[in-house]
């Protein structure tokens, strides 16, 4: 298992490897910042991750951007000597930035919202006013059922 | 290259009719509808427009599922780019069967939600919230029709944007909606994208997106260690989204504090089409016969639905909230449907898709139910929904029969689940399964039991002594939704009979998604 780990397989896949530290970078950030707004730039970099991923499985060595030449009269020319990065991964990216950025406003958006009503962004701050709330229902509710709280 | 071009520019177009494009107008219908309705912009015309798109939508379904009950496969090529290279629609059995739930259910709640929202959500809101709920109505229908990986992730992001916003609808009530969507939009985007990571791993292994040509050329290559990375991030990411027990945080507080409508539109689709992905990657793209896919369904999923359908029904009945017991029940009847996958037989997933059926349309009863009492008495408090049974008779009815159907007693659409359930784990010989999911269902005939002693044991006071019967409009989809719950019961040959073609197709593995493609003439274009 460990034999696989020689100097050439480390350097080969450092696309890899940089893809895994933003990848847990982010992640890291979403589970341990108590502020919401860190919350999404941690989501933020987490989904960034993924798009680096994506591009870098795109890349060809030795490949040009996937564009065929043409002649002044717009007809295209094809050389079979020259190779093209895979331009398909690049496209997918597209799209999952445009979600990216949709999830991204919609998440500020409900967090501007949460400010509104509940005067705070941290994480610890709302938890505890959502647990008093809890606390009372549970007390009115639970005490007109016979007292079971 | 040169042929490709070229190629590409000669392809035939077939002269096709319109029914032929029924796979891709199934999305399209709400997918047009739900801009209309803003551009329009007359509050009067929003609901009507949002029905007639969901109603057209359970049409087309409903033709589908007729066309493909038999064993047949509809293959739809996305204007006119043939499958492997363009995208591809493709309707079989088991997806047939989840659209038809999808639209049906959507259009009963739709029916309801017009008193329903007009109470619980400020009219400036209102056509923005139905043109919200038909892209979220897009966004699943397309995940369950489209034959493509990474299509799935577009259409799942809609869905789940528009489902972010549904609940945060709910902050007119209770301002915990707001962090209820928030915490959903965390993890389900967490979930998303690590489903986008497992495509990007079968895309580096195979080269391509189409899901029937992905199973094909997994099965070429076999077991490797991007296609096992590729699995593991894909159960995980569409596990989050069907709230598997331990990834099921985020819908309890999403159900309790949604509008009822929401709820009852979100409960009975949205983690049903997850677990429909689920089911397409474990079986029809990572074939069972993959020790990865074995093991996984054996030792991680079977104990995980046990647990679920024990430690979420025990915390369900503790609840003092008839709407949150509901949303851990969920995760309960999650459980049992987990559970007949993981038993990897045909009589298994049979039950399996059964029970996703039965359940959508049960739960659908249910909270449709608590909808019509907090519309009368502001709440689903035990101590407030006290005595309704006599003040409220037609509504209380419907929800017994959506508990009993719950529960699983013998003439109610969960009965005819569960003991399709139990059938194939003593079939597999593991009878302490079976005796498990019979003992879980006497958990649940206690907490249903808590609802009924609060509905008809005690003397109704305060508002409840003057709550009546909600209007027609509310009434009818939740009896209409009830009586399907009864009818499922006896009538069993549509629902079994279309889950176990399903279920014959799903466990036939990569040959399966392959009937139909590579012989143009099943392929439609236009």
């Amino acid at each position: 298992m460990l034999s696989e780990f020689t100097w050439e397989f480390i350097v080969g896949h450092i696309n890899y490897w940089l893809f895994i530290v933003l990848m847990m970078t982010g992640l890291y950030v979403v589970v341990a910042r108590g502020n919401l707004v860190k919350k999404i730039v941690g989501l933020n970099i987490f989904q960034v991750s993924v798009f680096m991923l994506y591009i870098s499985i795109g890349k060809i060595t030795g490949g040009t951007a996937p564009i065929f030449p043409a002649d002044n009269q717009g007809k295209i020319k094809l050389d079979p000597e020259i190779i093209y990065s895979n331009p398909l991964p690049h496209v997918l990216i597209l799209t999952a930035i445009v979600v990216g950025i949709a999830t991204t406003s919609l998440g500020l958006a409900l967090i501007v919202r949460i400010h509104e009503e509940y005067g705070t962004i941290e994480e610890q701050a709302i938890l505890k006013i959502e647990q008093d709330i809890c606390r009372a229902e549970e007390q009115a509710h639970g005490e007109a059922m016979g007292g079971r709280v | 290259m040169a042929t490709g071009t070229e190629a590409a520019q000669e392809v035939v177009h077939h002269a096709a009719t319109f029914a032929d494009h029924l796979p891709v107008l199934q999305v399209l219908v709400p997918f047009v509808a739900a801009p209309l309705v803003v551009i329009i912009g007359a509050r009067a015309l929003a609901w009507p427009l949002a029905f007639a798109a969901s109603f057209i939508a359970t049409v087309i379904a409903a033709v589908l599922m007729l066309g493909v009950i038999d064993g047949e496969v509809i293959s739809y090529a996305i204007g006119g780019w043939l499958p492997p290279l363009g995208i591809e629609y493709r309707i079989d059995a088991a997806n047939a069967f989840v659209l038809l739930l999808i639209s049906a259910i959507s259009t009963v709640v739709l029916l309801y939600a017009k008193v329903s929202v007009a109470d619980e959500i400020p009219e400036k809101n209102h056509t923005l919230f139905y043109a919200a709920y038909l892209l979220c109505l897009t966004g699943l229908l397309g995940v369950a029709a489209t034959g493509d990986a990474f299509n799935v992730f577009v259409f799942l992001e809609i869905s789940s944007l528009a489902t972010y916003v549904l609940i945060a609808q709910g902050s007119y009530r209770d301002r915990r909606a707001l962090t209820a969507a928030y915490d959903y939009l965390i993890m389900g985007t967490i979930g998303a994208t690590f489903f986008v990571i497992g495509i990007g791993f079968l895309y580096m292994a195979t080269g391509t997106l189409n899901m029937a040509d992905m199973a094909d050329r997994i099965a070429e290559q076999g077991s490797n260690r991007t296609v096992r990375a590729a699995f593991a991030f894909i159960v995980v990411g569409m596990g989050l989204k069907a709230a598997v027990y331990p990834l099921h945080l985020w819908l309890p507080n999403a159900y309790t504090h949604a509008p009822s409508a929401v709820t009852a539109f979100l409960a009975g689709t949205a983690t049903k089409v997850a677990i429909y992905v689920l089911l397409r990657f474990m079986f029809s793209v990572f074939h069972p016969g993959f020790a990865f896919t074995y093991n996984t369904l054996e030792f991680i999923i079977v104990p995980l639905a046990i647990l679920a359908m024990y430690a979420a029904s025990i915390i369900a009945i503790f609840q003092n909230d008839f709407k949150r017991m509901l949303a851990y029940s969920s995760v309960a009847q999650i459980g049992y449907i987990l559970l007949g996958i993981g038993l990897l037989t045909e009589t298994g997933l049979t039950g399996a898709i059964v029970h996703l059926f039965n359940h959508g349309i049960t739960k659908a009863v249910l909270f449709m139910g608590v909808g019509a009492l907090a519309l009368r008495v502001g709440g689903s408090w035990y101590d407030r929904i006290e005595g309704l049974g006599k003040t409220m008779p037609w509504t209380s009815a419907a929800i017994v029969i959506g508990g009993l159907s719950l529960i699983g007693v013998p003439g109610t659409a969960g009965f005819i689940s569960k003991w399709v359930l139990v059938q194939a784990a003593l079939e597999k010989g593991w009878w302490p399964v079976a005796l498990l999911i019979v003992a879980s269902s006497l958990l649940a005939v206690i907490y249903v039991w808590r609802v009924v002693e609060a509905l008809y044991l005690k003397a109704p006071t305060g508002r409840a002594a003057e709550a009546t019967d909600p209007p027609m409009m509310m009434l009818i989809p939740l009896w209409i939704a009830a009586l399907a719950c009864l009818w499922f019961g006896f009538e069993t040959h549509v629902t079994i009979g279309a889950a176990q073609m399903a279920a014959q197709e799903l466990l036939a593995g990569s040959t399966g998604m392959m009937a139909g493609a590579g012989d143009p003439a099943a392929v439609v274009g236009h």
